[in-house]
């Protein structure tokens, strides 16, 4: 039933490269111009979610909520929008004009992403963290009730495992042979008040998600290549039986020099200063918003 | 007073069971989930008949309204069930978020609601969900009052677009409505009409609004009965025309009197005719053990209670 290897463009590292530069230069433009948001992890996602929209899934951008046919997409750590938003619009859901309303009023970039404001390419709202597999799961159910062979893809927060609701979905999900699903998480070790290792420790993912029943992958996932590469292996694993999991390894604020290695930028916007250094670090290869 | 009658009693969730799986043939888009209360919830009709469009999701309340929202993607209509308890204030806001605020279709329908729940106890007991639900943006809230009114309301659901609150009961109670009726969402039912005071009831308190009415007739008080089974959106119109000719209100629920519908009435009636108005609800309390009859009569929820409101507020006027 599944066809989908020999779809898979032969991906050019470079190209996706110097979309990611132009996504974190508008991450960074739009946090700053709100004077709030989430740089650190929206900085670190930024190479999967470029992968993911411009090399993995199987969608169109003439946005219809069923997603029928298509492969569906769901950001369960809704705070890092600002990379999804840039996302969205660089790969044609909407205007990149619009990335410069993000949380102003009136808006349909919220702060989290929703449904409410119709934003094309959003399917739910996210934000509390916790709640986007199990809305992953309920999505790929609905696929294989439609005998529509895509693929559902989640990301999640590493703090966001914190939340109970994740466990019962992952229970789920391998009970039921969720196997047209892949998560991923963003195990970026830090969250609002530290390093995840002092807050409330993850122990070992790896062992953890293979416990609960789950093909487990590991990803470099600053490393476009890796990322590439994993995705694509994913890809050659669903419709065996088992959901799932990729263990992505980021760096918070990936791509700025003075915000990774902290948990200071996970929820700071830069001022005009430090804005100007920022950009400086990354080239501008599609044209600023 | 318009005579009522009724020949079996019976409990409002097997209404439930019988609308679903009745839906279920109707619309092959309906599926249902359950947090491990098949029985309870009167499930396995729809469930033999439709295995393959059933999801049993285990004691994780949480992950059924998240699986249910995902699941409209994809142009299902899932009914989850589950006790009412579990079915609002533990996953109040996985339904705020991944239903309501994002318009999803999901019809959460809950049994065991309210005192009647009996010997369980306060921990199963719900007196707040239909405030929670009702204040949730776009929520749609129902309360039917028999087997027949709940079962059609479970069909009529479906025909809705947009998050619904079903809320229906465990103990065997008097079925009087139609069992032909159209549920008709956001529109009251007229039970009896009359001239010195309006009684809005909802759930299992409107038979006991029926009986009320008997006997307060039998004392020249002529009571208009309305069964409220829409507390949201409420039927405006319908309540504001009673109360013009009545000019006085007891609310009847079970249900506490903060955040219920005695509540909406109230609102609207601030705002549009204000009258004296008495409430027949919990008095900011939980439950406790015991029969649902000792509970009702113990809570001040049964006929006698409403009688003694319509006395009251009548002297008010």
């Amino acid at each position: 039933m599944h066809s989908y290897q020999e779809k898979i463009m032969t991906p050019d590292i470079d190209k996706l490269k110097k979309i990611a530069s132009q996504v974190r230069r508008d991450i960074l433009r739009m946090v700053h111009a709100c004077q709030s948001g989430h740089p650190g992890g929206s900085l670190g996602c930024t190479d999967y979610l470029v992968a993911l929209y411009f090399h993995t899934l199987k969608h169109t951008t003439h946005f219809e909520m069923d997603g029928q046919g298509e492969d569906l997409f769901f950001l369960s750590n809704g705070h890092i929008s600002p990379v999804w938003y840039s996302v969205l619009a660089r790969s044609g859901y909407f205007d990149v004009a619009e990335l410069a309303t993000f949380r102003k009023i009136n808006t349909r970039l919220q702060g989290h992403p929703t449904t409410h404001e119709k934003l094309p390419g959003v399917r739910v709202a996210s934000g509390s963290l916790g709640q986007g597999m199990s809305v992953a799961i309920g999505a790929a159910i609905a696929k294989k009730l439609n005998n529509d062979n895509r693929i559902v893809f989640s990301l999640h927060g590493d703090g966001e495992l914190q939340e109970g609701q994740t466990w019962e979905a992952a229970m789920y999900a391998s009970h039921n042979k969720i196997d047209n699903l892949i998560s991923t998480i963003d195990v970026n070790g830090q969250q609002i008040d530290g390093p995840t290792e002092t807050i409330l420790s993850l122990g070992n993912l790896r062992a953890k998600w293979e416990s609960f029943g789950w093909e487990v992958l590991e990803m470099s996932g600053n490393d476009m290549a890796d990322v590439v590469r994993v995705l694509d292996l994913a890809i050659s694993k669903t419709f065996k039986g088992k959901p799932i999991m990729i263990l992505m390894q980021t760096m918070m604020g990936n791509g700025v020099d003075f915000m990774m290695h902290t948990h200071k930028w996970h929820g700071s916007a830069p001022n005009d200063e430090q804005l100007a250094l920022a950009l400086g670090q990354l080239e501008e290869t599609l044209g600023d918003y | 007073m318009k005579k009522y009658t009724y020949s079996e009693k019976k409990d409002t969730r097997s209404g439930f069971g019988a609308g679903l799986l009745e839906v279920g043939r109707k619309n092959d888009k309906v599926v249902a989930l359950c947090a491990d209360l098949i029985g309870s919830l009167k499930m396995d009709a729809f469930i033999k008949e439709f295995p393959e469009r059933f999801f049993q999701i285990g004691i994780a309340e949480a992950n059924m309204m998240g699986i249910a929202a995902g699941l409209t993607i994809g142009g299902k209509i899932p009914y989850t069930g589950t006790f009412a308890n579990f079915s609002t204030g533990r996953v109040y806001d996985q339904i705020r978020q991944s239903i309501a605020y994002s318009d999803k279709n999901v019809k959460i329908c809950a049994s065991h609601a309210g005192l009647t729940l009996g010997e369980d106890g306060a921990t199963h007991q719900i007196l707040e969900d239909i405030g929670m639900m009702k204040m949730l943006p776009g929520m749609v809230v129902i309360n039917p009052c028999d087997y027949n009114q709940t079962k059609a309301a479970t069909i009529a659901i479906a025909e809705h677009h947009g998050p619904v609150y079903l809320r229906f009961g465990r103990p065997s109670v008097p079925v009087f409505t139609d069992p032909d009726q159209k549920f008709e969402i956001g529109k009251v039912w007229m039970v009896n009409e009359g001239s010195d005071v309006s009684i809005f009831a909802t759930g299992h308190l409107v038979w006991k609004a029926i009986e009320a009415g008997e006997r307060l007739a039998e004392l020249g008080i002529h009571a208009e009965i309305i069964n409220i089974h829409t507390i949201k959106p409420l039927d405006e119109e319908a309540v504001l025309k009673s109360v013009s000719k009545t000019g006085c209100v007891v609310t009847a629920e079970e249900h506490s009197r903060y955040g219920g519908l005695g509540d909406s009435i109230a609102q609207l009636l601030t705002r549009k005719n204000p009258v004296p108005q008495e409430f027949v609800a919990v008095n900011d309390s939980f439950g406790e053990s015991g029969t649902p009859d000792q509970l009702m009569k113990k809570y001040g929820l049964d006929t006698e209670d409403i009688i003694n409101a319509v006395n009251r507020v009548i002297k008010r006027k």
